[in-house]
């Protein structure tokens, strides 16, 4: 019997051969990250084990992204403890406001994480990065502490499940997003619960990084360990100018073992909205549409990369957002806010009345740059939707693709993107 | 013994904690704000002690460990419920918060009754009703790492072993 991609890496990080899902390993980590809210968690657990030095410099990732540029007298004391320690420890992947980006848009960005990997991540959307090929999983700030201190870390394997979309004829407009929120709407938020989701198909494989991503991004919404993506041409395409470091590819084998595959005609996946409170309350957009908003956010590790922005910005050019809308854009990283900047899309975001932000996650998590009162009503390309997510316990928050949040702004309310695009 | 603080299925980190208060780590910041979401009176009238109990999935969502330690320093003795998330039950355990899961006693508890909880046994008593429950035991290497007193004392000490 073969291995899926994730056993292999699994097994490869812990000097065994095989491995079957339900073992417990321990493995070597390539890459341990920590963010502002996690880092200082973290640091005050590895403190308490007495050992001086994280297990190398070159491993650990600090990234001050979701309280920052700091917002008040206590999350600038809580980011100082991050930054403190990074300077102490001389951490080479630390960055801070000013290259500062959202963390799963700027590990892959930077080549700081690459196919192969071994990552823990204190953050629940670490695994994004199975999207290059890694096997990335988010943990808590204990695991993290342990695994800057060890550079192990302790795992189940997983059993996994495969997600086939046949097909590239995806209707117009529809994106990552749509698929990934499609398949939570049909498996439920613990449809994955323990487990690696393997995304395949011709679908999957005719889709930019920037797409991956995003499908990976919110495997975690299924409640899955990782999402993971085969590695092929548009990967090595990708991470050839970025890696810095030697990496590998690996590839399920013909013979691997599924608990569950899950096969999708590419073609009937509509553009897909999910209803507050939870991801997997999904419907058509048609069946959302009419629906009266009040804030449109565009941006976070699910869809601030570089395509987001330009689906948003030839949407939102020549146009202007409705009064009533307030239309927030958060860019993933620098490098993506200045290539938007130069190709003349945030210049059409803000002549149509856009606000637009440094990198940060900022509303995402309710964490401030966009609050919503009681009774107000979000439209985000985040992830969550959760009771209180972006704000007051009762707002409400409706989850789709940059497509979608764009043309809504536009019209005030929930719109598929072609009534806004067909009359422009 | 405690008194049951029963809730549904799918509790979600922002709802044990969310992050507006996130800007704070210090455990008795967290725990007066534990479960604000879902109850509002939750963290003022919860006593040491007490049980929370959950539906399926609790404590999906993000990674803040912030979630079990708030519960913890809220004076919660043990969580039950029918199953967890994965970062959630591994945070928990890690810190050392008792999480048992056991659906047969999320059926038969109910808001406000009297429950005591042998953890070492895994056996929950429902003394409100004269009923009592058998919650599943931890993987081996859990038990170890419960022993230890969760994951950095047993850390510290494997190297002093080593
Ligand atoms: S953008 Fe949102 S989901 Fe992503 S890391 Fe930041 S807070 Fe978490």
């Amino acid at each position: 019997m073969g291995m899926t991609i994730s056993e292999k890496i699994l097994a490869a990080h812990a000097g065994l051969d095989k491995v079957v899902p339900g073992e417990i390993i321990n493995a070597k980590l390539d890459i341990v990250l920590a963010n502002d809210v996690t880092g200082p968690v973290a640091i005050n657990e590895f403190n308490k084990l007495g050992i001086e030095k994280v297990f190398d410099q070159e491993k650990v990732a600090l990234v001050a992204d979701h309280f920052t540029p700091n917002k008040d007298i206590a999350s600038a004391e809580h980011s100082k403890i991050l930054r403190d320690f990074a300077k102490n420890q001389k951490i080479k992947y630390f960055w801070d406001t000013g290259t500062v980006g959202i963390e799963h848009c700027l590990l892959p960005e930077q080549g700081v994480v690459l196919p192969g990997d071994l990552i823990i991540g204190a953050d629940s959307h670490t695994c994004t990065y199975g999207a290059l090929g890694a096997f990335a999983t988010g943990v808590g700030s204990t695991d993290c502490a342990a695994g800057m201190a060890t550079g192990e870390a302790w795992f189940r394997v997983p059993e996994t499940l495969k997600f086939i979309f046949h097909g590239t004829d995806f209707q117009p407009w529809v994106s990552g997003k749509d698929l990934i929120l499609y398949i939570i709407g049909q498996i439920g938020v613990d449809g994955a619960r323990y487990k690696a989701m393997e995304f395949s198909g011709d679908g999957i494989r005719s889709l930019s990084m920037d797409n991956r991503l995003t499908i990976c991004n919110m495997a975690i919404e299924a409640g899955a360990k990782t999402g993971i993506i085969e590695p092929d041409e548009i990967t090595l395409q990708y991470v050839k100018s970025r890696a810095k470091r030697e990496y590998k590819i690996y590839k399920s084998d013909h013979d691997a073992c599924y608990e569950n595959v899950y096969e999708f005609r590419s073609k009937d996946i509509p553009l897909q909205v999910a209803f507050p409170h939870l991801p997997e309350n999904t419907k058509s957009v048609d069946e959302a549409s009419g629906r009266k908003i009040d804030q449109v956010v565009i941006g976070s590790c699910t869809n601030g990369r570089l395509e987001d922005l330009e689906i948003a910005a030839n949407i939102l050019k020549g146009k202007k957002i409705h009064p009533e809308i307030r239309c927030l854009i958060f860019p993933g990283t620098q490098q993506i806010y200045l290539e938007a900047l130069r190709k003349g899309w945030i210049e059409a975001m803000v002549e149509a009345g856009a606000a637009v932000s440094t990198p940060t996650c900022g509303p995402c998590l309710g964490g401030h740059m966009g609050i919503l009162a009681k009774g107000e009503r979000a439209l985000s390309t985040t992830n969550r939707n959760f009771v209180g997510r972006m704000g007051h316990p009762e707002s409400e928050v409706y989850l789709c693709n940059p497509a979608v949040a764009a043309a809504s702004a536009i019209k005030g309310e929930i719109v598929h993107p072609r009534e806004v695009v067909n009359n422009g | 013994m405690g008194k049951a603080w029963k809730f549904g299925d799918d509790i979600d980190t922002d709802v044990i904690i969310p992050a507006r208060y996130l800007n704070n780590s210090d455990p008795k910041h967290l725990a007066s704000h534990c479960m604000e979401d879902a109850d509002p009176t939750f963290a003022t009238n919860v006593k040491p002690g007490d049980i929370i109990i959950g539906g399926k999935n609790f404590g999906c969502g993000s990674s803040r460990e912030h979630a079990p330690i708030a519960i913890k320093a809220a004076g919660v003795k043990v969580v039950i419920a029918e199953s967890y998330a994965r970062i959630f039950y591994r945070n928990s355990l890690n810190i050392g918060m008792p999480i048992l899961e056991c659906p047969e006693a999320v059926a038969g508890i109910e808001s406000g009754d009297t429950v005591e909880v042998d953890l070492e046994k895994g056996l929950i008593l429902n003394k409100s009703k004269g009923t009592s429950f058998q919650a599943r035991p931890f993987p081996e290497f859990m038990q170890d790492l419960i022993r230890g007193g969760g994951l950095i004392s047993y850390i510290k000490e494997k190297r002093n072993n080593a």
